[in-house]
C-alpha cells in the first residue's frame, strides 16, 4: 500500500527507516517511530475490530492509554501472544504481527454482527431478565454467552519472559512528562531532590511538544520549539533520573507507588533475547508531583461509533506527531476551542476539512477567528443526528440545536465525510490522586472533578491539566507557583516567562445531544468497548438503579479495558440530568487501580518456578539426593521421606525402613525440628507458664516432653525440652509450628510477662539433628564416640551429655519418638554431614537404614505417639488425646488452662484419640475417613474420624489412630468405616500397639 | 502500605510487621477466678473499632520486638507508637 | 407478578423501545414504625427481609442501608458458591444455601446465572490430602456431592493447571464438588431487593444508621441519617460493619474486620471453565461470563476500614497463580478493589440472638459469605420471627465463644473462600 496519507518532514517518525508489519494476515509498512494506530491509519486501515457486545465494526478513537476500540492480538506464539494490546499504545517494531479480536471469521465480516440487529432485544441487563427458562439450562445458555464475550486469547503455553522489580525511594516523584511535568522536575533536582520523572510515553513532552501553533507561544517562540529546549536543558541535571516508556499503575497511602517500565515491547523478536521484558518500580516518595494531563471526551450522539469517528485531539497528534492524516475529507464536531486547533493542523498539512460542527452559539476567541481565516465552514449551534457508512463512516447528517439543546429545529444537511473529529471538551486524569485516598471536588464551569487540595491524605500536588488549567498561560503560571510553594523553592527560571495563548471564552455542554429520532430510535454510545448507550443508562434510571456504581454495574458502563476514560463522565451527567441532582452530589465511581492494565508478569517478578518460594534444607540434603531419596514438603523444608532401593515402592520402601529401626538400627534427619535457646534466670518458670507441664523440678541435664496450648485450651505444639544449666533450656519444636511458636514465646514474655528474666533465640539452622533409633544404636553410638559412657545407670532415657564427635562438640540426647532405645546428636550443622557420613560408616555391619519422615510417622503411631497437625487439628485439648497425665493440675496458670474448664472443653463426650484396628488385618484404613456406629441412618452420625494409619511390618497388621466422641468409654467396641465403595469393620482399642511396657526403651 | 515508625529500628515499611491487635487487653492474673463469660470476654470479644485503634504490632522482619501503635483504621494514619509497658498517649 | 421478566416481555418491551419498564424497586421514605428492620442491604440483609416478608409473612418491615445496596461485600467478592464444608454445622448450613441457590433465578424471577461449573480444592503437602480426604468422606456421608480426584483427574478437569511435580508446591489431588460454582454477585442483591419491594418491604438506601435505641433489655429502635425509625425487632447483617453497629448498642462482638482484596484479568475468551482454589499456596480463580479471570487475594492481618489492602498480598496471590498457571503470566490486571470482612475466631459466622432482646446479629463471614447468601437470609429470618433459631443455625449461636463449642473450620480452610 502506499504512504499516500503520510506527510514529509516530521522530526518524530524517521521516515528512513521502513518497518514491515502484518495486520490480519496482510502486509503492511511502517516507519520508526509509528505505533501501530498510526501505521494502521497511514495505511487507510481504520476499522480494527469488533465491539464486545453487538459486534460492531470500530476503528481507532485516540491515540493514547484511554483507547476502547483499536484493541488487538499481538502475535500468535501460544506462549508470547498478547491479548487485548492497544493499538495506540504499542510502538511498531519489525515484524509485528496484530489481530483483530472478537470476530469471526474475520473483522470485516463478522457473524456475530447479527446481534447488531437483535440489539432491540439486548439493552442493558436483558440477561438478568431472561434465559430463565428452562431451570436446567442456564448453563446451556451460558456456554454461548461466555464464547460470544470474551476480547482476544490467553496465551496457552507458560511465558518465557522474565519480569523484574525495582525499588526506589527519592525525595520528588513526578509522574508525566508533559510541560507542567517537565517544568515541576527542573525545579525539583535543580534545588537538591533527588528526582524521578516517570512518562509513559517513549518521548517527553505531552501534547505541548508538537504544538506548533501561532496562536500558542512562550517568549516570542512556539511552545514545542521552547519546550524542546527545556527537555534538553534536563537531561543533564544531576540529582534527576528520568523513566520513559514507564507508566505510573498504583498510588498507594503512604506515598507508594507503582510503575511499570517497559523494556522490550517496542522491539523486534530478534532484539528481545536475553532482555528483560516488564520492571515494576516500587517507589517512596517524600513527595509526588501529579501532572498527568486530561484526556478529551467524545460527545455522544446517535451512531456515535463508527470507524473513522475518532478523537479531535487524537486527529491532531497523529498529524502533527506521527505524520499521519487520519482522512482526506475531514469533518470536526465540538463544543470547545480545541478542534479548532486541530482544525489548523490539518489545514497547516493539507488536509480538506469539510466543516466544523460546533454546538455553540459563536465564539470569538483568537484561534476560532484563525480558522476563520482559512475559510472552513462553521456550522454554529449545529449537532450531528445521525452517521453512515458500516465499516468508515461516510456521511454525517446534521441540524440545528434549539435554543435550550433538547432538540433539532430546522432541515437537515447531509455531508459527506471519511473522518470526524469530536471534541467534548475535558477530563483531568485525576486516577492517581483518587488511588492515593484524595477526594474530589466539582467545578461545574466545564463539568470537571478537581484534586480537592484540602482532602488530600498524603504529601502531594496535582498541577496543569490533571488540576483543572486547560490553557497554557493557567499551566504554566500555576505549575511554576504550586511547585514554588510544595517544594520551599524561592526564586524559578520561569517565574517570568512571557506566555501568549487563545483564551477560550464560550462554554456550551450537552451531555447527551438530541436527534431528530426519538430516543429510542438511536444508538449514542458512551462506553464504546462494551457498548452501552445513554439509552442503557437511562433505562437503568428508570428501572431504579439511581447511585452511580448501580447504573455503572447494571448497564456496564466504565468496566470495559479502558475502565471508563472515555465514557465515565458522560454517564454521570447523563445520571444528573435525568434525576435532577447536581453532579458535584453525585460524586464519580471508585478509581481503582491499577491505571493501565498491569502484566500479571510484572507483579510478580521474579518470583516464580524455583523463586516461588523458599526451600529450605538440611545440611545432610545432599546426602539424601544421592542416596535416591524421595522427599516431602513439610512448610518451606525438603524431607527425606523415604529411601526407596531397587525399585521399590513407596510402601515396600517404608516397611523395609520400619522393620530395620526395630530390628537392628535406623537413622533419620531430624535437624527441621524447630529448636529454641531459652535463657535467663527465671527460664523455668517461663516454661511452666507455657506448657501446661511443670518444670521447676526438672534436674540439669535431663529432659522432658512438653504439650504447649493455645489461650483457648486447645493443643498447639509439642516437644521435648532439655535442661542444660540452671538457667538454660533447649526447646524443640515440631517442624511447621517453629516460627510460629517463637513469635508466640516472645508475644507473651514481651508484652504480658516483661518482668520475667528470659531470652529466646532460634537455633533451628545452627544445630542439625541426627537420630539414631534401634536395639543396635548403642553401638553405633559407641563407635562415634568412644568416650561417652552410655550405660543405663550413666547415661538413662530422657538426658543429655556434652560430647565431642571426631573433635566436634556436640550434645547428645537419650529421646525416643519410636520407643526405641535411641540417641539424638545434635551439631553444629557445618559438620552434621560429615558426623551423618561416619555414622553410617559405623552402622555398616548393622544394616544401619536411613529412614524417612513416612517411616517415623509408622513408628511412632505404632506407640500411640501423636504428631500436631496430624491427630490434632485445633479442636483438641490434652485430655481428649488422653494425656490427662501431662496437666499440671497444682500449677497456678499456664497458656490455655483456664479454658480446660468451660462448659464444653469438659464434656466427657468430646472426641477423643483411640486406637483403631480393623477386623481384617490387612485392610488399611484410608486417613481422614469417617466413623459411624449404624450403617443406613439418616442423616449418618459421624462419630470422628481416622487421623494416622499405616500397615505395620513391626506387628504384621494394619494399625491406626483416630479421634472419636466419647473416645475413652468405647474400647472394645465395634464400628463401621463407610467407604465409597464398602464398609470396613473396625474395633476401637488402646492408642499403644507395639511394646506397651516400654520394654525397648532400655533395650 | 504503611510505614511503620518501629521504636527500636525506625521507619520501616508496613511488610516487616505483623498486626498482634487490639491493645491493652491485659492476660488477668488468676484467670482461675473468671467466670465463663469473663474468660470468653478476654479470649474473643473485641472492640474492632473504626477510627483511633490501640493496637500492638511486632516487627516480625527486623528487631521482633512488640510495641504499640495508634492508628486509625478508618484511615490507615498512624498517630502515634510507644514501647509495651510505656503509657499510651493522652488522648486516650 | 407485576413486572414479571422473560424473554417475552423483553420482546414486548422492544417494541415500546424499553420505555416501559417499571422500577425493580421502590425508592421510599422510611415510615415511622415497622415491625422489624433489617440493617444493611447486602445480600445477606435483602434476603432475610425477603423470607421474612415470603415466609413468615412480616411485610410490615424495612431493610435500610448506608450506600446502595449489594455495594458492600456483596458487590466485591469473587462469587464462589460451595458447600463441601468439614463440620456437620457448617455443612448443613452452606448445603441448606446451596439447594436454595439451585432454583433461586425461578424463585425470584430474575436470572442471578447460577453456574454449577464445580469447584476443586487443591491438595499440595500430605497433610492437605489428609484434610481434603477427611473433609471429602464427611461431605458424602453428609450428602454433598464431594469426589476425590488424583492428580491425573485434576488435571482433565482444568488442563490448564501445572501439574507437574517439579513445582515447588506439586499438586497432589483435589476434591471436586460439582454442583458448585459462581454466581452473579450483583444480581443477587438486585433479584432479592425487587423480591423483597413487591412483597412490600421498604428499601431505604442512603440511610445510616447512628445509634440503637434500648428500653432496658428490649430493643426499641434505630437512629439514622433519615430520623429516628421504631421497631421491636433489628436485625443487623453489617458485613465488616458489624462491630461498629453493635457498639452503639452497648455489645462487643468476637470480630474483627480486616482487608480483603481481589482483583481481576481484561477480558479473554473461555480458558478456564470451573472454579480452582488452593488454600495450601493461596490462589483462588475461575473466569466470569464476561471473561474476565477472577482472583481472590488474602486478607491483611489488621483491622482497617478502609477497603483497600496492602500490595503485597496482592503480589504473593499473583505468585502462587503464576505457580499454578504460568500460562497466565501475560494476562492483565485490569482492576483490584477491596472490601471488609468480619473475622470470627472460628472462622465461622453468627446467626444469633443477642442478650439485647428483639436485637439480632447476622455477621462474621469472614472471606466465605456470598455462598450462603440464601440460606442465611432464610435462617436469619426464621430466628427473627420466631425469636429462636432454626436448627441449621443453631449452633452458630453467639454463646459458643463463652462454651467453648465452636466450629472451627480453621482445620479445614486457612481461608473459607
Amino acid at each position: 500500500m502506499s504512504q499516500e496519507l503520510r506527510i514529509n518532514n516530521n522530526k518524530f517518525i524517521d521516515q528512513t527507516t521502513r518497518l514491515s508489519f502484518k495486520f490480519n494476515g496482510e502486509k503492511l509498512y511502517g516507519y520508526k517511530g509509528d505505533t501501530l494506530a498510526s501505521a494502521l491509519l497511514a495505511n487507510n486501515i481504520h476499522l480494527v475490530g469488533r465491539s464486545f457486545k453487538y459486534h460492531r465494526p470500530r476503528g481507532i478513537m485516540t491515540c493514547g492509554s484511554e483507547e476502547p476500540n483499536a484493541i488487538v492480538q499481538i502475535g500468535n506464539d501460544p506462549s508470547l501472544t498478547d491479548p487485548n494490546v492497544r493499538a495506540t499504545e504499542i510502538e511498531l517494531y519489525e515484524g509485528l504481527e496484530a489481530f483483530s479480536q472478537n470476530c469471526w471469521p474475520n473483522v470485516k465480516f463478522d457473524i456475530g454482527g447479527i446481534n447488531n440487529f437483535l440489539s432491540p432485544l439486548l439493552p442493558a441487563g436483558f440477561y438478568y431478565k431472561t434465559f430463565m427458562w428452562p431451570a436446567s439450562f442456564w448453563e446451556k445458555y451460558e456456554f454461548f454467552i461466555r464464547h460470544s464475550a470474551g476480547l482476544g486469547k490467553s496465551p496457552s503455553k507458560p511465558d518465557p519472559d522474565i519480569y523484574d522489580h525495582k525499588y526506589y525511594h527519592c525525595d520528588v516523584l513526578v509522574v508525566g512528562g508533559g510541560i507542567s511535568g517537565i517544568m515541576a522536575a527542573k525545579l525539583s533536582a535543580e534545588n537538591n531532590n533527588e528526582t524521578l520523572l516517570l512518562d509513559d510515553k517513549n518521548t517527553l513532552g505531552g501534547a505541548t511538544i508538537y504544538q506548533n501553533n501561532d496562536c500558542f507561544q512562550i517568549d516570542g517562540t512556539h511552545t514545542n520549539y521552547w519546550l524542546e529546549k527545556e527537555i534538553n536543558k534536563i537531561k543533564n541535571i544531576k540529582n534527576l533520573t528520568i523513566k520513559t516508556r514507564t507508566s505510573l499503575a498504583a498510588y498507594h497511602g503512604y506515598n507508594y507507588l507503582l510503575a511499570k517500565e517497559n523494556l522490550t515491547d517496542h522491539l523486534s523478536p530478534d532484539e528481545r533475547k536475553g532482555k528483560i521484558r516488564q520492571r515494576l518500580w516500587k517507589i517512596r516518595a517524600k513527595k509526588v508531583i501529579i501532572a498527568t494531563g486530561s484526556i478529551e471526551r467524545p460527545l455522544i450522539f446517535n451512531n456515535n461509533d463508527r470507524p473513522g469517528i475518532m478523537l479531535s485531539s487524537a486527529i491532531k497528534k497523529f498529524i502533527d506527531f506521527y505524520g499521519v492524516k487520519a482522512g482526506k475529507e475531514i469533518s470536526l464536531f465540538t463544543n470547545n476551542d480545541s478542534a479548532y486547533e486541530t482544525a489548523i493542523s490539518l489545514k497547516k498539512s493539507g488536509v480538506n476539512i469539510v466543516s466544523i460542527i460546533d454546538i455553540r452559539d459563536k465564539s470569538s476567541s483568537k484561534i476560532v477567528k484563525e480558522v476563520e481565516k482559512h475559510k472552513i465552514k462553521i456550522y454554529w449551534k449545529h449537532t450531528i443526528v445521525n452517521t453512515e457508512g458500516y465499516r468508515r463512516i461516510s456521511f454525517i447528517e446534521i441540524m440545528k440545536l434549539s435554543d435550550d439543546g433538547s432538540g433539532v429545529i430546522g432541515k437537515k444537511i447531509k455531508l459527506k465525510t471519511d473522518c470526524l473529529g469530536i471534541s467534548g471538551g475535558w477530563t483531568p486524569m485525576v486516577h492517581l490522586f483518587t488511588q492515593s485516598g484524595g477526594k474530589l471536588k466539582f467545578r461545574s464551569d466545564d463539568n470537571v472533578f478537581l484534586p480537592d487540595k484540602n482532602k488530600t491524605p498524603s504529601d502531594q500536588i496535582s498541577i496543569g491539566s490533571c488540576n483543572g488549567d486547560f490553557d497554557i498561560k493557567d499551566i504554566i503560571l500555576n505549575s511554576n507557583k504550586a511547585v514554588k510553594t510544595f517544594l520551599g523553592i524561592e526564586n524559578s527560571s520561569f517565574d517570568n516567562l512571557k506566555v501568549e495563548s487563545s483564551k477560550e471564552e464560550m462554554k456550551r455542554n450537552i451531555w447527551l445531544l438530541p436527534s431528530d429520532k426519538p430516543i429510542g430510535k438511536t444508538k449514542p454510545f458512551l462506553d464504546f468497548q462494551n457498548d452501552s448507550t445513554a439509552k442503557d443508562v437511562k433505562l437503568a434510571l428508570r428501572e431504579g438503579f439511581k447511585s452511580i456504581e448501580h447504573v455503572k454495574r447494571y448497564t456496564t458502563t466504565g468496566m470495559g479495558t479502558d475502565q471508563g476514560k472515555l465514557s465515565n463522565m458522560h454517564a454521570l451527567g447523563i445520571i444528573a440530568e435525568t434525576t435532577g441532582t447536581n453532579m458535584g452530589e453525585l460524586g464519580t465511581t471508585t478509581f481503582r487501580p491499577p491505571y493501565t492494565p498491569l502484566t500479571f508478569g510484572a507483579i510478580v517478578g521474579r518470583n516464580v518456578g524455583e523463586f516461588f518460594d523458599h526451600t529450605r534444607k538440611t545440611a545432610m540434603h545432599n546426602w539424601h539426593v544421592q542416596n535416591k531419596a524421595k522427599f516431602e514438603n513439610v512448610g518451606q523444608w525438603k524431607r527425606a521421606w523415604y529411601y526407596p532401593k531397587n525399585g521399590e515402592t513407596m510402601f515396600e520402601a517404608v516397611q523395609r525402613e520400619s522393620k530395620a529401626a526395630r530390628e537392628s538400627v535406623g537413622i533419620l534427619d531430624a535437624s527441621t525440628l524447630g529448636k529454641i535457646d531459652i535463657q535467663g534466670t527465671d527460664a523455668s518458670e517461663f516454661l511452666n507458664r507455657v506448657y501446661t507441664n511443670a518444670w521447676s523440678k526438672l534436674a540439669i541435664g535431663k529432659c522432658r516432653y512438653g504439650l504447649m496450648l493455645n489461650e483457648d485450651g486447645m493443643v498447639y505444639d509439642d516437644g521435648v525440652t532439655t535442661r542444660l544449666g540452671e538457667n538454660h533450656y533447649i526447646m524443640t519444636t515440631t517442624t511447621g509450628g517453629a516460627a510460629n511458636v517463637l513469635t508466640k514465646l516472645e508475644d507473651y514474655l514481651q508484652t504480658e510477662w516483661p518482668e520475667l528474666d528470659v531470652y529466646l533465640t532460634t537455633v533451628t539452622d545452627h544445630f542439625s539433628t541426627i537420630s539414631i533409633c534401634g536395639p543396635n544404636s548403642k553401638k553405633i553410638l559407641s563407635k562415634v564416640i568412644p568416650d561417652l559412657d552410655l550405660s543405663d545407670e550413666k547415661f538413662p532415657h530422657m538426658s543429655f551429655k556434652n560430647s565431642i564427635i571426631d573433635g566436634i562438640k556436640c550434645r547428645v540426647m537419650r529421646i525416643s519418638f519410636t520407643g526405641e532405645h535411641s540417641y539424638e546428636i545434635n551439631i553444629q550443622s557445618n559438620f552434621a554431614k560429615h558426623v551423618w557420613e561416619l555414622c553410617m560408616d559405623a552402622g555398616k555391619n548393622y544394616n544401619i537404614t536411613p529412614y524417612g519422615t513416612e517411616t517415623m510417622h509408622l513408628l511412632r503411631a505404632e506407640k500411640g505417639f501423636i504428631i500436631t497437625g496430624q491427630d490434632t487439628d485445633g479442636t483438641m485439648t490434652p485430655s481428649d488425646l488422653q494425656m490427662d497425665w501431662i496437666i499440671g493440675k497444682k500449677k497456678f496458670d499456664f497458656i490455655g488452662k483456664r479454658s480446660l474448664y468451660r462448659s464444653d472443653t469438659i464434656r466427657d463426650d468430646r472426641k477423643q484419640l483411640v486406637g483403631l484396628l480393623t477386623d481384617d488385618p490387612k485392610e488399611i484404613l484410608e486417613e481422614g475417613a469417617q466413623i459411624v456406629e449404624k450403617l443406613n441412618q439418616k442423616p449418618v452420625e459421624m462419630l470422628g474420624h481416622v487421623t494416622s494409619s499405616y500397615f505395620s511390618p513391626n506387628l504384621n497388621k494394619s494399625i491406626a489412630l483416630a479421634v472419636m466422641k466419647s473416645g475413652k468409654k468405647l474400647k472394645g467396641k465395634k464400628f463401621f468405616v463407610p467407604m465409597e465403595n464398602k464398609n470396613i469393620n473396625v474395633t476401637v482399642t488402646d492408642t499403644v500397639f507395639f511394646d506397651k511396657e516400654n520394654k525397648r526403651l532400655n533395650a | 502500605m504503611f510505614i511503620i515508625n518501629c521504636p527500636y529500628c525506625g521507619e520501616r515499611d508496613q511488610t516487616e510487621f505483623s498486626s498482634g491487635g487490639e491493645a491493652h487487653i491485659v492476660r488477668p492474673k488468676q484467670p482461675t477466678e473468671l467466670s465463663d463469660d469473663e474468660w470468653a470476654e478476654f479470649l474473643f470479644m473485641r472492640k474492632n473499632i473504626k477510627g483511633i485503634q490501640f493496637e500492638r504490632w511486632n516487627h516480625s522482619h527486623g528487631c521482633r520486638k512488640w510495641f504499640n501503635v495508634v492508628r486509625d483504621t478508618s484511615n490507615d494514619k498512624i498517630h502515634a507508637v510507644y514501647k509495651m509497658g510505656e503509657k499510651p498517649p493522652a488522648n486516650k | 407478578m407485576k413486572n414479571k421478566y422473560s424473554i417475552f416481555s423483553l420482546i414486548k418491551n422492544a417494541f415500546s423501545g424499553h420505555e416501559n419498564w417499571q422500577r425493580a424497586w421502590r425508592d421510599p421514605e422510611p415510615k415511622k414504625e415497622y415491625d422489624a428492620i433489617i440493617v444493611g442491604g447486602g445480600g445477606h440483609g435483602l434476603a432475610t427481609a425477603y423470607y421474612l416478608a415470603k415466609k413468615h409473612k412480616m411485610t410490615n418491615i424495612a431493610v435500610v442501608e448506608k450506600g446502595w445496596i449489594g455495594g458492600g461485600n456483596t458487590g466485591r467478592n469473587t462469587t464462589i458458591i460451595r458447600s463441601n464444608y468439614l463440620w456437620d454445622a457448617s455443612a448443613g448450613l452452606y448445603d441448606h444455601a446451596l439447594k436454595i441457590w439451585e432454583s433461586l433465578s425461578q424463585e425470584l424471577n430474575y436470572n442471578v446465572m447460577f453456574s454449577q461449573r464445580g469447584v476443586m480444592n487443591l491438595a499440595h503437602n500430605l497433610q492437605d490430602v489428609r484434610d481434603l480426604k477427611r473433609r471429602t468422606h464427611a461431605n458424602r456421608l453428609n450428602g454433598i456431592d464431594a469426589v476425590w480426584l488424583n492428580t491425573d483427574e485434576v488435571k482433565k478437569f482444568c488442563p490448564i493447571i501445572n501439574t507437574s511435580p517439579d513445582i515447588r508446591y506439586p499438586v497432589l489431588g483435589g476434591t471436586l464438588q460439582k454442583r458448585a460454582g459462581t454466581a452473579r454477585h450483583d444480581a443477587v442483591a438486585w433479584g432479592y431487593a425487587r423480591g423483597a419491594d413487591q412483597l412490600g418491604v421498604d428499601i431505604i438506601q442512603n440511610c445510616e444508621v447512628k445509634g440503637i435505641k434500648r428500653d432496658g433489655d428490649q430493643v426499641i429502635g434505630i437512629d439514622t441519617s433519615k430520623g429516628y425509625i421504631k421497631s421491636k425487632k433489628i436485625g443487623v447483617v453489617a458485613a465488616g460493619h458489624s462491630s461498629v453497629i453493635a457498639n452503639m448498642a452497648g455489645l462487643k462482638l468476637p470480630l474483627e474486620s480486616k482487608p480483603l482484596q481481589a482483583l481481576v484479568s481484561e477480558p479473554v475468551k473461555p480458558i478456564i471453565d470451573t472454579v480452582v482454589m488452593s488454600n495450601a499456596v493461596h490462589a483462588y480463580v475461575s473466569q466470569s461470563d464476561k471473561g474476565e479471570l477472577v482472583i481472590g487475594a488474602g486478607t491483611d492481618s489488621y483491622v482497617s476500614y478502609t477497603q483497600k489492602g496492602s500490595h503485597n498480598i496482592v503480589e504473593e496471590t499473583l505468585r502462587a497463580i503464576l505457580e499454578l498457571y504460568p500460562i497466565f503470566s501475560r494476562m492483565k490486571m485490569l482492576r483490584q478493589w477491596g472490601g471488609i470482612v468480619d473475622i470470627c475466631p472460628d472462622a465461622s459466622p453468627i446467626i444469633s440472638k443477642t442478650q439485647v432482646k428483639g436485637l439480632y446479629f447476622n455477621c462474621g463471614w469472614g472471606t466465605g459469605g456470598f455462598k450462603a447468601t440464601p440460606g442465611s437470609g432464610d435462617l436469619f429470618a426464621h430466628t427473627i420471627a420466631n425469636d429462636e433459631p432454626h436448627k441449621l443455625n443453631a449452633a452458630f449461636n453467639i454463646n459458643r465463644f463463652v462454651s467453648g463449642d465452636l466450629v472451627d473450620e480453621h482445620g479445614a480452610a486457612a481461608v473459607a473462600h
